[in-house]
């Protein structure tokens, strides 16, 4: 039987090849995803630990790799105290500052949309890995505010040689500023900063720019003496900091930040995983359907085996074994394939600025593990279901003519059909009940059942689909038409299951583009319903800048007002709080909040305004105190009014004061500003330009062109998710291309018999191309309606946390089944064309 | 209707013009000393309105000639005309065309459509040409064939005999210059094989059809008017008002190889 599984293999590779095909994709997907996320980790860990120095000491909770720029500082006199420590072999006090951004020659910001810019003070502190943080490379020291270093790859970006003026901007008090380039620093052993820019100035620089020039510092970094282990030296530092400084070695402090990152990484991870199911689900379509087609096609010689005295068993084998070949096969190349993936995955971070040059890309163990067991699981899942139909074959089928395989019949399918989706339903409804992942696991689920469910109805749901295609077709293209319309009508189960493929694909394409619209929706209505200001001040790169621009806005005479809006991460009752902070005069001004009585009433230093729906999943009311607990400690606040979902780019809005005592340097995010009465929108637009022009991180827009930038970045956001689920399409049609060839070969004498009643190869290949196309749309269409039933379900559900507008793109919806007819005419270009060079003669006396 | 020359030079012996003819056909598979000739310079004419048999034992080229007669095969040399068309000389779509409006064709194997109703299945080639079927012919057709309680059942619901009196019908209706029949009661009962080939002769008495069947079944043959005998790849002989017995007799002595292409004797 073994050879006979092998000649089986060999006589049908090209078969096999196209439903391996799809295991190699939906591998790649996974191995991509954990080598991609394995590389980020590695580059990640390697700055952190290139950082980090045998201890650290810092105000609690500043200076990690998340922490937001913190205003806390340590003062000039503990560094002489620690440096008293026989410990220490060397004491490095640090000073760095956030939101420091290099120009490049031609005004362009260093670096793009997305990556950290950051400043440091030089010193020669070595870190934990026993090299230098940083090493001079060529040029000299900088000295003074007027002089800076690079980093390496910050100046090869830009443009810059030494000697050159660099243009910067800072988030501190110059908005602006130049300096001359003395010299270049290499980051780190490995050196890249993973798409950050950093400038180096020095100390005295450093703290004359960022720290008011007071002698203080963001932290400090010690070096043990030789013998002095990490925990020796940090139980010794200590005793000697003042309170709220804290003193950690260098492994916690890697650790604790590796811990951060690995928790970003673990949610890129996940999310593209997601998207690598979606893709192994549809490939499993593809592969049921092969086997299956491939079982029958095979029905008479199964048969003589069984004649022969093969037991099912036996057969039942050989079909797996031949699907274990397979999945062995796929799974080993589409692990090479996922290396692939993962750098292009590099070269499309690196466009939203995450620059991973320097990283190495590992295939781990647990990759290659995790690989092999989903391909071959899938596989086998796949393939098990046609290989017991195939051990069903009776033995007496082998002397008959014409073998038809034992199908379950479609009143089961309907009934398991009807089954699942009810399941999903339920499923669905529990996990829209439930909360956090666990909830988004049950919503998942539930639809993944739904759309099983579905699937298995698909060929009695597709029928009148196809007949009203049919009736076009039989209009249009005449007797081809017809035939088109009779061949996807002749076997539904396998019509049905290759466009399901397609129509999950689709489904999740029309799902996001239905909350992608809606959200744009929400975001206009909000936008149009709570912003009084005419003109808006905001960050291209959603990064903080100095308040020295809103300075100078509110001197301008076409100014009323300029609210400045500030933004922090916080965390409530162990939840992650968006938290934004205005000054309640200019957010009254700014701002049209549906909140009862003045908002200056409610609104001041000391209070908490949340959104409704963060209220009451936390079970909050007004009058309660909320514990918002900042990187810098924790403030109670007095709950006084909520705010509907969507009004505010935040759910807990605080005055400033309270991030500058959570220890949050105050930084703008916003700027929302009001005309003074009869000033002219052009004079205020073209005054605020002047100001804003020579900063090239931030933009003035009105409240449209505000609402066109949010939306921007959902559309960025909905083309990053169609680009992943452009691969499950792709299986997709894969599956389109397989099926129609398998029906070609099984229908090689018809064909034959076609041509040589006078069917022309241009109609031969039309009626498969027609073919293609009624599976193509059939996918298309049930998909595009889930995608539909779907978006409105989820958009009701969460209709109360900002997204309250449905929104249905219903022309892009109709662009996808167009589009989708097109891939059917891609993908029967290969059948129709070995149709129609089938030899006529031989075709008709082919058995 | 067919030019002078064409008489002139095949000098048939009767007055009937001539369907197809085919001149100095080979046909070679392989290449070298594997070649072989499975026509081996075939020179023959087939009249309108007549029935022809074709017959030799397995391997003498029969099969061969029909298919480089019927378009579907092409000669290594030689030349095949059907009517006055060269169709040696034309491309594939030349081909197509000339088979779906001249041609008609019956196959051992019925080569129905599966998924096409019995009438849809005869008015095929004229559907795909995007014509319509006369209906007065259609009727004449269908009655001959007495087909009509079935013409909107499909294929598996139809016997085999049934199944083959379509695929007749599809080639006669849409009145094709010649119908091409290889071995039509291959598959068929005695009782059913009466059925179509006493079809096949009223369509070429009645409605002055041109038949070429290839068959090797000397009762078959029997229903013609003209056997011709291929051995090795060439014509040895021919019978016309051909009785069963005298082709089987005929057919013995081909296959104990006594005939040593003598086409005179006949």
């Amino acid at each position: 039987m073994l050879r006979l599984t092998v000649r089986n293999l060999l006589a049908r590779k090209l078969r096999l090849a196209l439903s391996g095909f799809a295991i190699v994709l939906g591998v790649a997907f996974v191995a991509g995803s954990f080598i991609f996320t394995d590389a980020m980790s590695g580059a990640f860990s390697g700055i952190i630990k290139g950082t980090t120095a045998d201890v650290e000491v810092a105000p609690k909770g500043a200076n990690d790799f998340d922490s937001l720029q913190d205003r806390r500082t340590v003062p000039a006199e503990i560094v002489d105290k620690l440096a008293g420590l026989t410990e220490a072999e060397s004491v490095h006090p640090y000073n760095q500052q956030q939101g420091v951004y290099v120009i490049d020659p031609n005004g362009d910001l260093v670096g793009g949309s997305g990556p950290p810019g950051l400043a440091f003070n030089y010193s020669d502190t070595v870190a934990i890995t026993g090299e230098p943080i940083l090493s001079l490379t060529e040029g000299e020291l900088p000295s003074g505010t007027g002089e800076i270093a690079l980093e390496e790859s910050t100046a090869e970006r830009a443009g810059y040689h030494i000697g050159d003026e660099v243009e910067l901007v800072t988030a501190g008090r110059n908005p602006t500023m130049t300096a001359t380039l003395t010299g270049l620093m290499r980051f780190g052993s490995a050196g890249g900063l993973g798409g950050a820019t950093l400038v180096l100035f020095d100390t005295q620089a450093m703290q004359e720019l960022f720290f008011n020039g007071e002698d203080v510092y963001s932290g400090i970094s010690l070096t043990a003496a030789e013998g002095v282990s990490q925990e020796e030296l940090r139980d010794a530092a200590q005793p000697l900091l003042p309170p709220g400084v804290r003193a950690r070695t260098g492994d916690d402090a890697a650790a604790a930040n590796e811990a951060g990152i690995e928790e970003i990484l673990g949610f890129i991870n996940t999310f593209l995983l997601v998207f690598a199911g979606v893709s192994l689900v549809v490939g499993t379509f593809l592969i049921i359907n092969t086997f299956s087609i491939l079982v029958a096609q095979r029905s008479r010689e199964l048969a003589l085996l069984r004649a022969l005295g093969a037991s099912r068993r036996q057969v039942n084998r050989s079909v797996l074994a031949e699907a274990l070949a397979v999945g062995l096969l796929g799974s080993t190349i589409g692990i090479a394939v996922g290396y692939l993936l993962a750098l292009g995955l590099k070269a499309l971070f690196a466009f939203f600025g995450l620059d991973l040059s320097g990283a190495s890309f590992p295939i781990t163990l647990r990759t290659v593990l995790v690989s092999y067991a989903v391909g071959l699981v899938v596989t086998m899942i796949a393939a098990y279901l046609p290989a017991r139909r195939a051990a069903r074959i009776a033995p007496v089928a082998a002397m008959r003519d014409d073998v038809a395989l034992p199908e379950s019949s479609l009143r089961r399918r309907l009934i398991v059909g009807a089954v699942m989706v009810v399941a999903g339903v339920g499923l669905m409804v529990l996990g829209f009940a439930g909360e956090g992942e666990s909830g988004l696991a049950l919503i998942g689920a539930g639809m993944l059942a739904i759309l099983i469910g579905v699937a298995l109805m698909s060929p009695v749901l597709g029928r009148p689909l196809i007949h009203g295609l049919g009736a076009i077709y039989r209009r249009v293209f005449g007797t081809v038409g017809s035939l088109a319309t009779e061949n996807s009508l002749r076997n539904p189960r396998r019509t049905a299951a290759t466009a399901s493929a397609l129509m999950i694909g689709l489904t999740l394409v029309a799902l996001m583009s239905i909350l992608g619209q809606s959200a744009s929706a929400s975001t206009d209505k909000a936008i149009r319903e709570s912003l009084t200001s005419e003109y808006v001040v905001s960050n291209v790169v959603g990064a903080p800048f100095s308040p020295k621009i809103a300075e100078q806005i509110r001197e301008l005479p076409q100014v009323e007002t300029v609210a400045q809006f500030r933004t922090a991460q916080a965390e409530v009752d162990g939840s992650f709080a968006f938290v934004g902070a205005v000054d309640p005069n200019g957010f009254a001004e700014a701002f049209d909040l549906p909140i009862p009585g003045a908002v200056t009433a409610v609104f001041r230093p000391g209070t908490v305004l949340v959104e409704a729906s963060t209220a009451e999943q936390g079970g909050y009311e007004v009058g309660d105190t909320i514990p918002l607990e900042l990187q810098g400690g924790t403030v109670k606040l007095e709950l006084t009014a909520t705010y509907p979902p969507g009004a505010l780019p935040a759910n807990y809005l605080v005055t400033p004061d309270t991030l500058i005592k959570g220890g949050l340097e105050p930084l703008d995010s916003m700027l929302f500003i009001t005309k003074a009465p009869g000033a002219a929108d052009a004079d205020l637009r073209s005054a605020v330009d002047k100001i804003t022009s020579q900063i090239p991180t931030v933009t003035l827009k009105d409240p449209q062109e505000f609402a066109a930038e949010q939306k921007e970045q959902i559309n960025l956001f909905l083309y990053l998710i169609y680009a992943l689920l452009g691969l499950a399409v792709i299986i997709a049609v894969l599956g389109i291309v397989n099926t129609l060839a398998l029906s070609v070969i099984e229908r090689t004498r018809e064909v034959g018999l076609l041509r040589a009643v006078g069917l022309s190869r241009r109609q031969l290949r039309r009626m498969v191309r027609l073919e293609s196309v009624a599976i193509a749309v059939l996918g298309a269409v049930l998909g595009v309606l889930m995608g539909i039933a779907f978006g409105v379900a989820l958009q009701r559900a969460i209709a109360d946390q900002g997204i309250d507008v449905l929104s249905i793109p219903w022309l892009r919806l109709a662009v996808f089944v167009v589009l989708a007819a097109l891939v059917g005419v891609l993908a029967a270009v290969l059948p129709a064309r070995r149709a129609a060079r089938l030899n006529v003669l031989r075709a008709i006396t082919t058995e | 209707m067919f030019g002078a020359t064409v008489a002139d030079s095949t000098a048939p012996a009767h007055d009937h013009s001539v369907a197809a003819r085919a001149v100095d056909l080979r046909k070679v598979y392989g290449e070298g000393d594997a070649a072989v000739a499975a026509l081996d310079g075939v020179s023959v004419n087939f009249a309108a309105g007549e029935f022809t048999a074709v017959m030799g034992p397995s391997g003498s080229g029969k099969s061969t000639l029909m298919h480089c007669l019927a378009a579907l095969d092409t000669a290594t040399s030689g030349q095949v005309f059907l009517g006055d068309t060269e169709i040696t000389r034309l491309d594939d779509k030349r081909l197509t065309t000339l088979r779906r409006d001249k041609i008609g064709f019956v196959f051992q194997a019925y080569n129905l459509v599966p998924t096409l109703t019995a009438q849809e299945n005869i008015e095929l080639p004229l559907a795909i040409a995007g014509r319509k079927p006369d209906q007065a012919w259609f009727d004449t057709v269908i009655d001959t064939v007495d087909l009509r309680s079935r013409l909107s059942h499909r294929p598996n619901e139809l016997s085999g005999g049934q199944q083959q009196r379509v695929a007749c019908a599809r080639a006669l209706v849409s009145s094709p210059d010649i119908v091409f029949a290889d071995e039509p009661t291959g598959n068929l009962d005695s009782a059913a094989s009466g059925e179509v080939l006493s079809f096949l002769r009223r369509s070429v008495d009645e409605h002055h059809q041109t038949i070429v069947m290839v068959t090797h079944d000397p009762i078959a043959a029997a229903y013609t008017d003209r056997v011709v005998f291929l051995d090795d790849g060439r014509v040895v002989d021919e019978i016309r008002e051909p009785t069963a017995d005298r082709v089987l007799e005929q057919m013995k002595m081909l296959s104990s190889g006594a005939v040593a292409g003598t086409p005179a004797e006949g």
